[in-house]
């Protein structure tokens, strides 16, 4: 292997051991997310009654929602974990041997990817056990992976750049609750067209989360829809690209090394 | 083999946003295979100047060439050159030992199939083969200190830079990781650039110490040569009561010049050898003053400190303490 690719391999390696051995941070981030899907759906199942619904059941329209929360606890998971390391000096450790930046960053990332990957399983697994349907069929179930990944992606580089920006743990901890409003504020729990309170609507329209939502919620309940799939695939990479440079514009500065 | 460069800095600043001039046109000259102890308090520059040297802070003036390379323009050169084990070891909690050497190994470059055999030796030679598989978190000072020190020395630097490495530590640890450095240097002709606050750790360890104080340099030397320039011997009297002070400081003034002692107590530099605490014991009593304490002192790096910045090196290190926590953000250079 290239030496940026055992590099990346290793501090990879280091962010899924790191997450393992928190069990706290598993349990929330593998379960808090079916734990909610579970509270969802028996409060209202009786949502897929409405006419226009777009699924026969609540449980395949709010499946979708785990992934996107998951895709969250990366930020803080990946947040926290960089800005611990600037706490600790571990960083300096790290600026002091040969590694280069994009490494550190794509070690991080790929650590995300891999638990992304994981979390997205386990949730596909339960919803499948629990009866949700899965429209797109086994490719489609590839590309909701790779969806999720991708949003994983940007919502840990997000979380990498504020670590990166500020050092402080408690300012990533403390970006959460606001992701968690706009994940409220979006279509997670109604399609946007059966909202019927105008401003919420709007918010959910403007909202990029909805999008990223129904991206992966169009593989699950109506099989192979282009325009749902690009623009979450779109705006997943816009995201993550503008995530990323911001990251890595942080972490030069942050590694003041010459 | 002993290398041909050391560490050479000449005129080394740095500034930060905000406070005062963290170091101030520092000059040094670190010989290789040196054991080079760099004294002083807290807040006094040093961490700033490994920094710099170690190519993780960028200088503001000056310039400083650290293994034979320019810290500026050939820092990944300088940072091939070196180890470092920086203040407070910096570890995960969460891996164990053998992964931190894992993961030191493969940033380092080092081949795959060197990287268990190299791991291993630095176990035993750190003393932690058995410990090796145990999170850090339940790790002592001194083990921790320990595993630092392996992790700088996976790639085999040939200067290696020490902030503070045994502040903390109970004096078992602190007498182990002196063998080790000294080993190091003596054996394998490594050449190290210590930070201390301890006046012991300076003089048991450096071939030569550098002090320094509100970022600059004040003495340099051999510790046996700086404490030649203080030369002779003190006595410092604390007086039984508080009011014959003056009187006490009059007498013992006959036998040298006054400086400054204790809150409590008065002292004199001796003009002549020790045997005139005999003389001074004797004045006392002819004058009827009572002392409570009277202590005779050979010359420490601390009489040095006291010499060169009218401060003892531990008051300072109170006095500098707050400054030292609210150290600034960095200037982009």
């Amino acid at each position: 292997m290239s030496p940026l690719g055992t590099q990346v391999g290793q501090l990879a390696r280091r962010s899924i051991v790191r997450t393992f051995r928190q069990p706290a941070n598993v349990a929330f981030s593998f379960l808090f997310p079916l734990l909610l899907l579970a509270v969802n759906v028996g409060g209202l199942d009786a949502a897929a009654e409405i006419p226009g619904f777009p699924a026969d059941s609540f449980l395949d329209f709010a499946l979708a929602f785990t992934f996107m929360q998951g895709a969250l606890f990366a930020t803080t998971n990946v947040g926290t974990d960089l800005a611990r390391d600037i706490q600790t000096g571990f960083l300096n450790r790290l600026a002091l041997t040969p590694l280069r930046g994009s490494a550190l960053l794509a070690g991080q990332l790929a650590g995300i990817v891999a638990l992304a990957l994981l979390q997205s399983l386990l949730y596909l697994t339960v919803g499948l056990v629990a009866g949700a349907r899965f429209e797109a069929g086994p490719a489609g179930i590839v590309v909701l992976l790779l969806l999720a990944v991708l949003i994983a992606i940007a919502f840990g580089a997000i979380g990498a750049f504020l670590a990166l920006r500020t050092g402080s743990g408690e300012a990533v901890q403390g970006l959460f609750p606001l992701l968690f409003v706009l994940l409220f504020l979006s279509s997670m729990n109604l399609p946007r067209n059966l909202i019927e309170i105008d401003w919420f609507r709007i918010v959910a329209t403007i909202n990029p989360v909805s999008y990223l939502i129904e991206g992966l919620r169009s593989l699950i309940v109506s099989g192979w829809d282009a325009q749902a799939l690009a623009l979450g695939f779109g705006l997943g990479f816009a995201l993550a690209a503008a995530a990323l440079a911001a990251a890595s514009l942080a972490l030069r500065g942050r590694l003041a090394r010459t | 083999m002993r290398e041909k460069h050391g560490i050479e800095a000449e005129g080394l600043v740095r500034d930060f946003k905000k406070g005062p001039r963290a170091v101030d046109g520092i000059d040094l000259r670190v010989e290789p295979g040196e054991i080079y102890g760099f004294l002083g308090p807290n807040g006094a520059g040093k961490s700033t100047t490994v920094h710099m040297l170690t190519t993780l802070l960028p200088p503001t003036a000056g310039r400083a060439r650290v293994a034979g390379y320019d810290i500026v323009a050939e820092g990944p050169k300088v940072r091939a050159a070196i180890g470092a084990a920086l203040q407070e070891a910096a570890l995960d909690p969460l891996l164990t030992g053998r992964e931190h050497l894992r993961l030191q190994t493969a940033m380092h470059g080092i081949k795959r199939d060197e990287r268990r055999g190299r791991s291993e030796a630095l176990l035993e030679r750190v003393g932690l083969r058995e410990a090796a598989d145990r999170k850090v978190s339940g790790y002592s000072g001194g083990m921790k200190r320990r595993l630092d020190l392996a992790l700088a020395l996976v790639h085999e630097p040939r200067i290696l830079f020490l902030d503070e490495p045994t502040t903390g530590l109970d004096p078992q640890s602190r007498s182990a990781l002196w063998l080790e450095v000294g080993r190091l240097a003596k054996e394998e002709g490594v050449t190290v650039f210590l930070t201390t606050q301890y006046l012991e750790e300076a003089d048991v360890l450096a071939d030569r110490v550098g002090i320094i104080d509100h970022g600059r340099i004040v003495a340099e030397g051999t510790p046996a040569a700086l404490k030649a320039q203080i030369g002779r011997p003190s006595v410092e009297a604390v007086p039984a009561d508080p009011a014959d002070r003056e009187a006490v400081l009059r007498t013992l003034a006959r036998f040298g010049e006054p400086q400054p002692g204790s809150p409590k107590g008065v002292a004199v530099r001796l003009r002549g050898g020790e045997g005139s605490l005999a003389d001074i014991v004797r004045a006392l009593d002819a004058e009827d003053l009572a002392v409570e304490h009277l202590q005779l002192h050979a010359p420490s790096l601390d009489d040095v400190f006291l010499a060169k910045t009218g401060r003892s090196l531990e008051g300072a290190g109170e006095e500098d303490e707050v400054e030292a926590e609210a150290e600034p953000e960095p200037v982009p250079a």
